[in-house]
């Protein structure tokens, strides 16, 4: 029995492997490198030293550490729980009560947004935005001086952005999630009487609750890492307006190169990945009401 | 990016797809194991940078590894150009550094770096190949200093230096009623000539200068470093090695800027902030009349002569340069910034005495002549500076070459990129309004202290 078992766990133990090898590994390097005041170039490239929690320490005394930390909550908050999530289950609902052809025609626009490979959106996004970009040509066309958006609304922008690139994920999710709902359950409340919303909040929703928690849970774990795009839009600027915890670890490690507070920086980073995800999974283990 | 997939079946894909890729993975390995048909030969990696705008230096690589590999048969020279930026090619030369394996023979290298990389170990010292060099006592003495460290050993050869100044339009000046050839003798001159430009034609940038994070080091060397090496004070205490706080004329440099940029006289904040605004000056205002003045490097013309980036034909008769005053005109009279770039041997390179004769070979006369004129850089090797050619490849040669003599360095520490942001971020916060010059210059005092400690840090 327990030989069974143990062949049965062979063919998976390569993919084991590889996934020490390429994701733990790193992680493991950057959570050690985190400790050490190693740096790209200088005396602390050839021989890093012990710090201990010297880098963390450093994190509360810089400025712009809680503006990172609070800008990474609010990007992904507001692009993806919000954004992403809500945008992309209205989508979705809106698709199951449209015709083939217009639900296939937004299926399709807005799928287009999440195909595109990053690098190739986040210059779309930039294009867009810019200040003689398609947005504010457009308002331009009205009358209206539209704003330099990259430049003044910064956040706004990239959350925008985000979310217009990510809201596929979540209609795509909720698609598939809703084609599961049975039918009789929706109907039988039809013929109770229940309202459209009354539906939606107390049959609906509560039967892809599982969809809904492992969506929110992908979303926020893509969210916290999105740099290209932002890299691409605003660098982060200005001063330090849409610097979100993935652009400071970025800046710090290579751009000052300063790879032991940037791996801190990626650290926390990590970590708050976490506290996302296990805030999920009890969502999703507690019991259905 | 993850896909929807439906997560049950995850681990079965998974499995199966490792299963797949162990197996790939062992006929790569058995293929791998057959040798290589030219073991016996020798591979030089050279690494340096490329961009749209700049291609100077891949002709001078191209035509030394040719030069190179005729004259030693066994010995293939690999190039690897970087596409980047200044500040990415610095990083990815840094990255490619930390291992023997990816670590280049031969680079090319900031000065500025020169000294932390140096304490990095990631460059070789040459003294003992440059004794052997006949070539070498061509080169000047400011320029053997650029690749000298603390300890007096010499890591790195340069290329060419370069200067900053003011260079302007001349027809924007005539038509504002500016007589010619313009001069400023002191910072209060520099803004009653860019008011004039801007009540003849309030279309027209008159005295631009980069400031913020987007121009990165642009900002400081072709802008604040003009305007506070011009006051009595300095970024850096060269003598006691500590660095300036609570100085006025860094004050006094920002308010500048301040003025500057709330009068108009500049682009707008959000074009200084963006990273690009560079190309505009050099591709659009300038030749089309819209610019004034700016202060820009003595590799100006490198954009505009032929074959350059922004072609411009006109721009030998049409554009002038002066020297950056000092603040009121006190000597020298004049304040210029300089930096330049060098070529080094990898301390971690396998054929060390192959390496330096590829260095020599890309920095002889004839390459270095090549290198200098094409991209505009003042020429550190005597023969170069005196050959008729290298004179007469743009009218503003003499000019650029003469502001060696009030030239400044920039203080080239481990602790010098930081500084230099903190100095980008004060420009930033001024410029866009978000502090005034003393708050911003608190800031940058409260930085520096931050950065390097109590000890290091000078009160002026």
């Amino acid at each position: 029995m327990t030989i069974r078992r143990a062949m049965r766990l062979l063919p998976v133990i390569p993919s084991i492997l590889l996934l020490l090898l390429f994701l733990l590994a790193p992680v493991a390097w950057s959570f050690y490198a985190s400790f050490t005041d190693a740096g790209l170039t200088g005396k602390a490239a050839k021989d890093p030293q012990w710090v201990g929690a010297e880098n963390y320490l450093r994190m509360f005394s810089d400025d712009s550490f809680p503006l990172s930390a609070w800008l990474t909550l609010v990007f992904v908050a507001a692009s993806a729980v919000l954004g992403q999530n809500i945008l992309g289950l209205l989508i979705a609902l809106l698709m199951t009560r449209s015709g083939t052809v217009v639900s296939s025609l937004v299926g399709t626009a807005v799928v287009a947004a999440w195909v595109l490979p990053e690098i190739v959106a986040a210059f779309a996004a930039y294009a867009y935005f810019n200040r003689d970009g398609t947005l504010n040509q457009m308002v331009g066309m009205v009358g209206i001086e539209g704003p330099d958006w990259l430049y003044s609304f910064p956040l706004v922008a990239i959350i925008l952005a985000n979310t217009w690139r990510g809201t596929a994920f979540s209609m795509l999710v909720y698609r598939a999630a809703l084609a599961d709902v049975p039918r009789d359950i929706s109907e039988a409340a039809l013929m109770d009487g229940a309202r459209g919303w009354q539906r939606l909040t107390f049959i609906t929703l509560p039967l892809i609750r599982g969809s809904i928690t492992t969506n929110l849970m992908l979303i926020t774990l893509q969210t916290l890492a999105v740099f290209t795009l932002i890299w691409v839009m605003t660098a982060g600027g200005p001063a330090n307006a849409s610097t979100t915890l993935a652009v400071l670890a970025y800046q710090e490690a290579f751009k000052f190169g300063d790879i032991g507070y940037g791996t801190a920086v990626a650290s926390v980073l990590i970590l708050l990945g976490m506290i996302f995800g296990a805030i999920y999974v009890r969502l999703l283990r507690e019991r259905r009401p | 990016m993850g896909r929807p997939m439906k997560l049950a079946g995850l681990n079965r894909v998974a499995a199966k797809f490792a299963a797949i890729a162990s197996l790939a993975a062992v006929v790569v390995a058995a293929s791998s194991c057959s040798p290589t048909p030219d073991a016996g030969n020798k591979t030089l990696k050279v690494v340096y940078q490329k961009t749209d705008a700049f291609t100077a230096l891949d002709a001078v690589m191209q035509d030394a590894k040719k030069e190179f590999e005729a004259a030693n048969s066994g010995v293939a020279v690999e190039l690897q150009p970087i596409q980047a930026n200044d500040d990415d090619y610095g990083t990815k030369l840094a990255l490619a550094q930390r291992s023997g394996d990816t670590a280049p023979d031969v680079f090319y290298e900031d000065t500025f770096k020169v000294r932390s990389d140096v304490d990095a170990g990631y460059l070789l010292k040459l003294d003992g190949y440059l004794e052997k060099w006949a070539d070498w006592s061509q080169f000047n003495e400011a320029a053997k200093a650029a690749g000298r460290v603390d300890d007096g050993s010499i890591y790195a050869v340069p290329l060419g230096t370069d200067t900053r100044a003011i260079w302007y339009n001349k027809k924007v000046l005539q038509k504002a009623g500016i007589s010619l050839p313009w001069q400023p003798k002191s910072w209060e001159e520099i803004l009653t000539t860019a008011r004039a430009v801007k009540a003849s034609d309030p279309n027209v940038i008159a005295f631009n200068m980069y400031a913020g994070k987007g121009t990165g080091e642009g900002t400081v060397m072709q802008g604040f470093y003009e305007l506070l090496y011009g006051t009595d004070s300095t970024l850096y205490d060269e003598d006691s090695k500590k660095w300036v706080v609570g100085s006025q004329g860094l004050t006094d440099s920002l308010a500048f800027l301040k003025t500057l940029y709330d009068e108009k006289l500049a682009v707008s904040p959000a074009e200084a902030l963006d990273a690009n605004v560079w190309k505009k000056v050099f591709g659009e205002w300038f030749p089309q009349g819209k610019l004034a003045a700016t202060v820009e490097g003595s590799y100006t013309p490198s954009f505009w002569q032929k074959g350059g980036t922004y072609e411009w034909p006109g721009y030998e008769q049409d554009m002038g340069v002066a020297m950056f005053p000092t603040r009121n005109g006190q000597e020298p009279g004049g304040v210029s910034m300089s930096g330049g770039w060098t070529l080094a041997v990898g301390a971690k390179s396998k054929n060390p005495d192959l390496a330096f004769q590829f260095l020599t070979t890309a920095l002889n006369k004839k390459n270095a002549l090549a290198y200098d004129i094409n991209n505009s850089q003042i020429a550190v090797r005597n023969d170069v500076a005196a050959d008729a050619d290298y004179l007469a490849a743009n009218p503003f040669v003499k000019d650029v070459s003469d502001l060696v003599a009030v030239t400044h360095y920039r203080p080239a520490t481990a602790d010098y990129p930081r500084i230099s942001t903190a100095v980008q971020v004060a420009t930033e916060s001024v410029i866009t309004g978000k502090q005034s010059p003393e708050d911003a210059a608190a800031e940058y005092d409260a930085t520096v202290r931050k950065l390097v400690g109590e000890d290091k840090v000078l009160e002026k």
